[in-house]
């Protein structure tokens, strides 16, 4: 029940793009049309269901206070290690998908680079760390759990906001925008109005 | 690139070339730091140190850096760099560096400081890549701080948690305007603040 809780918090409540605003940069970059912004939506999700649950092992196996030599807290390295990894992992999975899946490849194939210094991904490992899963399912294997959901959670929100967003994106390019509010500025008062929309799922409590 | 006066590194990106409105960089932090305007400044302050030191650093080794593991050796650099500023932090400002929470360590992942290391710190000398840094950071400083003032003010009625609205406002019935301080607001502020610069200067707009 909790993972379930968990899992519809992530995605909607607290939406990546419009909670805490994470990877706006290729948010906004790639939002032009649905076709690439459904590419770059994957390949966040693929990412994130990856380099969350290592970055959660490494959290607890050798960062945490006490947790790989008694008496000795590495956590101020908790930076590093995460984009390390993050950046380690991307490069990896980019191989791998380009041997076995060269379909998929072929459409994620540009926007894996660009994920290892989306914000998103980094940020998903920052509050994975911050939210203390391990306490919360009160194991080390539970929490890993707990971690695989709220990075699904987390990757779909993502997803269904870029998606959502491109959709509105491609028919406002037809509309009579003023002129100095063509491309971004539209593109960030959109975003707000879609962020209240969203808002609404804040009076949920799970 | 390289005839640039160093007066222009500083100048352009704070109003023609700005990190944020112009070259849409680092857009996350810039929006989830600016409830308040004390947290803003603070993380103004750090994004302008990072970007200027991370550029400084990596054009003095960028002759050395092979180009194929250039982006793991920024990232390395950066993260150095971000780690010392969030240990400073913690040591003298524990209460805002928990406000900040997150997002001091998305400075690694901020696209500004990537960005300049890519479009400029690669090709230049150390000195106009730090004026460079500086120059980007304040442009980023500059609209964090518009953004926190508006919604500090009329969220809150108060500047860096002094009251500047006068209780007699309340008195005839002024209310603070409590959805500022939601996350829409500052999406929605940027986009404004974008629309003014835009219409005063056409050249920026797009077609």
């Amino acid at each position: 029940m909790e993972a379930l809780n968990l899992f519809i918090k992530s995605i909607f409540i607290d939406n990546m793009i419009f909670a805490s605003f994470l990877g706006m940069c290729s948010y906004l970059a790639v939002s032009k049309t649905v076709k690439t912004s459904v590419g770059l939506g994957l390949a966040v999700v693929f990412v994130l269901l990856v380099t969350v649950p290592v970055n959660y092992l490494l959290e607890n196996c050798i960062l945490k206070a006490n947790a790989l030599v008694e008496g000795v807290d590495l956590s101020f390295l908790s930076f590093i290690m995460f984009i390390a990894v993050i950046a380690a992992i991307v490069q990896l999975v980019e191989m791998v998908v380009e041997k076995f899946a060269p379909a998929l490849y072929g459409q994620l194939g540009i926007f894996l680079p660009l994920i290892a210094v989306n914000c998103a991904i980094m940020g998903a490992s920052l509050f994975m760390q911050q939210k203390a899963f391990d306490v919360q399912a009160g194991s080390m294997a539970g929490g890993l759990g707990l971690a695989l959901v709220y990075a699904l959670g987390a990757g779909i929100g993502w997803f269904i906001a870029i998606v959502l967003m491109a959709a509105i994106r491609e028919k406002i390019s037809y509309s009579n925008v003023p002129a100095p509010l063509k491309g971004v500025g539209i593109a960030f008062i959109v975003c707000g109005l879609m962020a209240m929309a969203f808002m609404s799922f804040m009076g949920i409590k799970l | 690139m390289a005839q640039t006066k160093n007066s222009e590194l500083i100048k352009n990106p704070l109003n023609l070339n700005n990190p944020i409105t112009v070259q849409v960089l680092g857009i996350c932090s810039a929006l989830a730091v600016t409830v308040k305007l004390e947290p803003a400044i603070v993380m103004a302050i750090s994004v302008t140190v990072v970007t200027a030191l991370a550029n400084l650093i990596i054009s003095l080794i960028r002759n050395t850096i092979p180009s194929r593991i250039r982006i793991i050796v920024q990232l390395m650099v950066v993260s150095f760099l971000v780690i010392l500023v969030d240990q400073v932090l913690k040591a003298f400002m524990y209460e805002l560096d928990k406000a900040l929470s997150v997002y001091i360590g998305l400075i690694i992942t901020n696209c500004i400081v990537m960005g300049r290391l890519e479009a400029f710190a690669l090709g230049n000398k150390p000195l106009p890549a730090l004026l460079d840094g500086i120059g980007n950071g304040l442009g980023y400083g500059l609209i964090l701080v518009i953004v926190a003032f508006v919604r500090e003010l009329f969220g809150t009625g108060q500047l860096m948690g002094f009251q500047v609205i006068p209780e007699g406002f309340y008195n005839i019935g002024y209310e603070n305007c409590g959805f500022m301080l939601n996350p829409p607001m500052a999406l929605i502020l940027i986009g404004v603040v974008i629309w003014i610069q835009r219409s005063k200067m056409k050249e920026l707009q797009e077609k």
